[in-house]
């Protein structure tokens, strides 16, 4: 009797364990199903066709673009510097880094108006030198960048440290310099969690609002980008914010799967599996 | 030569300082007439700049590179060559991961000499390869170091494999050199119960007396008397090695000394057993064993000659030999 009673008592927990999953994959779902069936699809390629959404389109291509050229450039060299040398002050360095991703991006939108804004930290100096960042395309660069940029560094920092020491070790006695030795061993080996977490930072750029509506404001062709076009259209026509989010959708989904595609197959031909994608915030 | 010790002694470190990948404290590195490293000089080179060739404990083969590329990393030139001379030309394209321990440790080799290095340094090389194929690569890698003739460390926990791989041994404990001789010299002269232990001698523990026609008397703590040729006073340590023993029924009567046992565990090694009587291990041919019908439980005599008990200080007292 009691052996039946566990048994129950099991697979009663089992059956809430599943309807936990199911009530959350419902709730997950249910919103971008409805996207789907809401949007009149057939129209979605001549909705998003009207010179408004062009321009944010073009916008967003051109600010992410150099927001992800800059984490991109930046990121890399900082986190293989984090990963490879202990330094003191280097957890205070990581904090410090990590810190835009708690942060609300309005607050984060805030901030950075204060630093470059009029009046601002730095603002001030630069206008007198005539650069006046806020409200420009190059605010919208920096917000990403503020905003998203952590997200790789994190990751890259993780993807450089999984890397074995002993690996870059060898080939420095092999004749190779530093240079050569993160060139040839801890990128490719590290190209796995570098993957992750641009896949990240690039949908957070690409999904950036709050810092950017702040900093930079809302100007059609100059700083509207498609998340801030799709507030600015929402009232007048939902079709066309609807098509927007479906463009969204497919593209970030698309890198998402494209991305796993990727690190499936490297994994399979890699010989040393467990070196790669160890503690990206994406399973690979 | 080889350097060996237990782990956690320094002997990796010693490799890693002379590769560059460490920095001593103090201290002087030379190749020759060319310094590598010198504390109070100044003088600290890159590992790039300094031509050894290291082979790493799990060989550290570069995952995402094929066999080809791995040798190839450390000098293109040479590369072709050295793949088939090593006889993995047929794997060039393979990636580290489809290989085999030998395989692996022979491409670890081939990556280490493309460099052309001044010094070759191994680290465990054995370590990482099953009973079977140890042997067989042991003898490979000594014929292989006598046709490089290049100067090499060796560095291993294994007494054996050092005595296999070198000339000369050096025996680390605690990061200092305790003694730095032939594999004769350890096993006739060992310096303390560390050298002891590493060479795998037995060692007993006594209290002796100075003999005044020469030799020791030595009370063994447990109450047997041995005698030695050596002279000395005070606690010292009875190194005797595994083959200088004999074995003889119990009640036996020999001019030699004797220590009395009871048979613990047989281990046969081919024409050879090994024989556990009490603390000892004695090396005997199997025939004795079957002759003298030994199995656990047995009691028998264990028999050595003073000149085969060499006596060794008790480094601080009474530590254990390993």
């Amino acid at each position: 009797m009691r052996d039946l009673r566990r048994l129950a008592a099991g697979r009663g927990f089992t059956a809430l364990q599943a309807l936990a999953l199911g009530l959350l994959l419902a709730f997950l779902a249910l919103p971008v199903l409805a996207l789907f069936t809401q949007a009149p699809l057939g129209d979605v390629p001549h909705l998003l066709g009207t010179q408004q959404v062009r321009q944010a389109l073009a916008v967003t291509a051109r600010t992410n673009a150099l927001a992800n050229a800059l984490f991109l450039g930046l990121g890399t060299p900082a986190a293989y510097l984090l990963a490879t040398r202990r330094f003191r002050g280097r957890a205070l360095v990581l904090t410090l880094i990590e810190l835009p991703l708690v942060l609300p991006p309005a607050v984060a939108g805030i901030a950075l108006l204060a630093a470059f804004g009029a009046g601002g930290l730095l603002g001030d100096q630069l206008a007198r030198g005539g650069i006046v960042l806020p409200f420009s395309q190059w605010a919208v660069v920096l917000a990403i960048l503020f905003v998203a940029g952590p997200f790789y560094v994190r990751s890259a920092v993780a993807g450089f440290e999984a890397v074995d020491p002993v690996l870059t070790d060898a080939a420095r006695t092999l004749g190779a310099s530093r240079a050569r030795t993160f060139a040839r061993i801890a990128l490719p080996l590290a190209a796995s969690g570098l993957g992750a977490g641009w896949v990240l930072a690039f949908a957070r750029g690409v999904g950036e609002f709050g810092a950017t509506i702040i900093f930079a404001g809302s100007v059609r062709g100059q700083t509207q980008t498609l998340t801030l076009a799709i507030y600015e259209i929402l009232d007048t026509s939902f079709d066309v914010a609807l098509a927007i989010g479906v463009l969204l959708v497919l593209l970030s989904g698309g890198i998402l799967l494209s991305f796993k595609l990727l690190s499936a197959w490297r994994t399979s031909t890699s010989t040393s599996p467990a070196r790669f994608g160890t503690s990206s915030s994406i399973s690979t | 030569m080889a350097l060996v010790g237990p782990s956690g002694a320094g002997k990796t470190t010693v490799l890693r300082a002379i590769a560059g990948l460490q920095r001593p404290d103090r201290g002087r590195i030379a190749l020759g007439e060319e310094v590598w490293f010198d504390a109070d000089a100044g003088i600290d080179r890159a590992p790039d700049e300094r031509s050894t060739g290291f082979v790493f404990q799990e060989y550290a083969l570069f995952p995402h590179m094929t066999v080809r590329a791995n040798v190839a990393f450390g000098g293109a030139q040479r590369a072709s060559e050295l793949l088939e001379r090593f006889g993995i030309a047929k794997l060039a394209d393979a990636r580290p991961g489809a290989l085999s321990g030998g395989e692996r440790q022979r491409v670890a080799l081939a990556r280490a000499l493309a460099r052309d290095p001044a010094v070759l340094l191994l680290d465990e090389p054995l370590s990482a390869l099953d009973a079977n194929t140890r042997r067989d690569v042991r003898d490979a890698l000594r014929t292989l170091l006598d046709e490089l003739e290049l100067p090499t460390v060796v560095v291993t926990h294994d007494f054996r494999d050092a005595a296999a791989l070198a000339d000369r041994i050096g025996v680390i404990v605690d990061g200092r050199l305790r003694q730095l001789g032939t594999v004769a010299d350890l096993v006739e002269r060992p310096a303390d119960a560390f050298v002891v232990g590493f060479t795998g001698a037995n060692l007993l523990t006594g209290t002796a007396t100075a003999l005044p026609g020469g030799g020791s008397r030595i009370v063994l703590d447990g109450g047997v008397v041995v005698h030695a040729d050596a002279v000395a006073d005070g606690r010292v340590g009875v190194a005797v090695s595994p083959w200088e023993i004999e074995l003889l029924p119990p009640g036996s009567v020999d001019a030699r000394n004797t220590v009395p046992g009871v048979v613990g565990t047989i281990t046969p090694d081919g024409e050879r057993a090994n024989v556990r009587v009490g603390t000892l291990v004695a090396e005997v041919p199997a025939a004795t064993v079957a002759r003298l019908g030994l199995r656990p439980g047995s009691e028998v005599l264990a028999a050595f000659s003073p000149a085969q008990a060499r006596l060794v200080a008790l480094s601080p007292p009474d530590a254990p030999a390993s």
